[in-house]
């Protein structure tokens, strides 16, 4: 897979970490993820993600499930095997309405898990790279993906300027993988020295 | 603070409208009494005061039902609702008027409409002859009950209601220190409380089985008062949101975003989906087990002559909430929210009127000017007493401990 450079800059205040987040993206780079210890509100909006379409999906994963009750109900109680079930019509859609609304709402919340897990790259056996151990304990890790006309040295420069305690540059895997760290791809190596 | 544009004055414009409708409101209202309230003719006296009941409980449980979003919200630690919380507070303020309405309609309903000794138009419990029904059922409903109960529960709706109002009130002298903070906090809480309280054993219970569910008095149905009250309480939201976005747009209310907007978006979605999970589950019951004596609610509902407003009742109050208003973009436009709240508030007057009337006049049809006059006449003295009592409190209750966090409400 594609092994791309980043630079990654780490901040120790949420304080700092936002104006910084908007003098990198004043200047000119795309941020490519900003990686924090606790779920911090409004930073989504401020390194510029565009809002999830998780709920269209959702909407269409539960219309489905409607659909899928109601023709497949329909289809039995009137085509394939008609019952009379006290006296009530082949098609008594009020008996149905509890059916498909428990359908629905599993389609929606199992496509919808499924499809964050997808979104997320989360999978069984699926690795991805940290670019920061510290980044799940106190740490704001700000990650700043290079392309062939970046300048390495004047954006690592520029992000300390802005009060990144540590800058660093990382040549990495950017995607997900199926595999294992030890084998794949050795984590942590150089971060030893900078915990303790 | 003093900056704030904090107080609402009632505009002349509002005052002229508000004066027209109910000028129009009382002429049909008079037109209707002596045409129809004192004719000898049974039916054409049980579809009037079924009319005159049905606008007036509506209006008096939707007004009703700011208090209580007040009291829940402040139950619930809430504290989003603080900056807009003194319009629900004025829209609450007028239920003492309606209550004392709904109180003379409901009494002279029970005393005054004439029978000659036949059916009475519109409680027929209270000629119960020798029905054995009725006759199981005469420790509930009976007319001294029916009187105690209604004037309790108006008082009391009026009583604890005012006691909020007052309490919100005293916190605008002077500012408050932090022990003050609590000890204000304490008594709010306290009161809110007792309101809710009482609200459950009236609304959500005694007062809609005895005002409305009486009326067919050989049925019944448990579920009865939650459907009430979650159609009055979605209206009521959906009041609160309409005199919200009305004073937003004349430039009050600054603290209010659209943050605020989309939460009171959120409570109109939420509930029309409960008031349809109880509509459904009363109805589904119903029609499953099929026993004539529940059946017979239904029958001339769903079949007879009320078929076009029971299937329309369905769309406005569902359907549409349900579409329109699940996207997050609509429930923070503020066209769109106005649209919604207006057609929410007609959706539930007519889930009323086809409660009251379908069992008035079980085969007609008794949608006419009388009731659209009595609309117009509690939309003008909505818009007047609800305007008169916002400009008797500044808008913003600027000592409020919650105040700071409903200005950085995010959703």
């Amino acid at each position: 897979m594609a092994r791309k450079k980043f630079v990654v800059g780490s901040f120790d205040d949420e304080e700092v970490l936002f104006p910084a987040v908007k003098k990198m993206r004043n200047a000119g780079y795309k941020i490519h993820d900003v990686y924090t210890p606790f779920p911090v509100h409004g930073l989504d909006h401020a390194i510029g993600q565009r809002e999830t379409s998780l709920h269209t999906a959702g909407f269409i994963y539960g219309a489905t499930g409607t659909i899928t009750a109601l023709s497949c109900m329909s289809w039995i109680f009137t085509a394939d095997w008609p019952l009379n079930i006290g006296g009530k019509p082949h098609l008594p859609l009020p008996a149905f309405i509890p059916i498909i609304f428990e359908t629905t709402v599993l389609f929606s919340a199992v496509g919808m898990v499924l499809t964050f897990c997808y979104l997320c790259q989360l999978a069984p056996f699926v690795k991805k790279h940290h670019f920061h151990p510290r980044a799940t304990d106190d740490l704001f890790v700000m990650v700043i993906e290079c392309t062939s006309k970046t300048n390495v040295e004047d954006l690592k420069g520029f992000m300390a300027s802005t009060g990144a305690v540590e800058v660093n540059e990382q040549n990495v895997e950017a995607g997900w993988w199926l595999g294992r760290y030890d084998k794949d791809q050795k984590l942590y190596a150089d971060e030893s020295a900078a915990i303790a | 603070m003093a900056s704030i544009r904090g107080q609402f004055e009632v505009t002349g414009r509002m005052r002229t409208w508000s004066m027209g409708l109910i000028a129009v409101g009382l002429l049909a209202f008079l037109i209707g009494l002596f045409t129809r309230g004192f004719s000898s003719n049974a039916e054409e006296q049980g579809v009037f005061w079924g009319t005159v009941l049905y606008n007036s409980v509506f209006f008096m449980l939707v007004c009703n039902a700011s208090m209580f979003f007040i009291c829940v919200t402040t139950l619930a630690h809430g504290g989003w609702q603080v900056a807009f919380r003194r319009v629900p507070e004025a829209i609450s303020a007028v239920v003492p008027i309606f209550g004392t309405i709904a109180a003379v309609v409901l009494l002279y309903i029970v005393f005054g409409v004439g029978h000659g000794g036949h059916h009475h138009p519109v409680y027929h419990w209270l000629t119960r002859g020798d029905d054995q029904i009725l006759a199981e059922k005469k420790g509930f409903l009976n007319a001294p009950f029916f009187v105690i109960w209604t004037l309790l529960s108006i008082g009391l709706w009026s009583y604890l209601g005012a006691r909020m109002r007052k309490l919100s009130r005293e916190s605008d002298e002077g500012s408050m220190t932090l022990e003050q903070g609590k000890r204000w906090i304490w008594r709010n809480t306290v009161m809110a409380s007792l309101f809710t309280v009482w609200f459950g054993l009236t609304v959500g219970s005694t007062v809609p089985w005895l005002w409305m569910m009486s009326i067919d008095a050989h049925w019944y149905s448990t579920m009865y008062s939650w459907y009430t009250f979650a159609s009055s309480f979605v209206s009521g939201v959906a009041l609160i949101a309409l005199w919200v976005i009305f004073l937003k747009n004349r430039g009050l209310l600054e603290y209010v975003t659209e943050e605020h907007l989309h939460d009171l978006g959120k409570f109109m979605f939420a509930f029309s989906i409960f008031w349809t999970y109880l509509w459904f589950s009363q109805y589904m019951l119903i029609w499953y087990s099929n026993m004539p004596e529940e059946t017979i609610y239904f029958k001339h509902r769903v079949q007879g002559a009320w078929r076009g407003v029971f299937f329309f009742n369905l769309i406005v109050n569902f359907v549409c909430p349900l579409l329109i208003l699940m996207k997050r973009s609509t429930k923070r436009n503020y066209t769109l929210m106005t649209f919604m709240a207006v057609l929410i508030l007609f959706g539930h007057w007519i889930d009323f009127m086809q409660m009251v009337m379908g069992s008035v006049s079980k085969d007609h049809l008794t949608l006419s000017w009388l009731d659209f006059g009595i609309l117009a006449l509690y939309i003008g003295m909505i818009i007047l007493f609800v305007g008169k009592a916002l400009t008797k409190a500044p808008l913003v209750a600027k000592n409020h401990p919650y105040l700071k966090e409903s200005i950085i409400h995010h959703t």
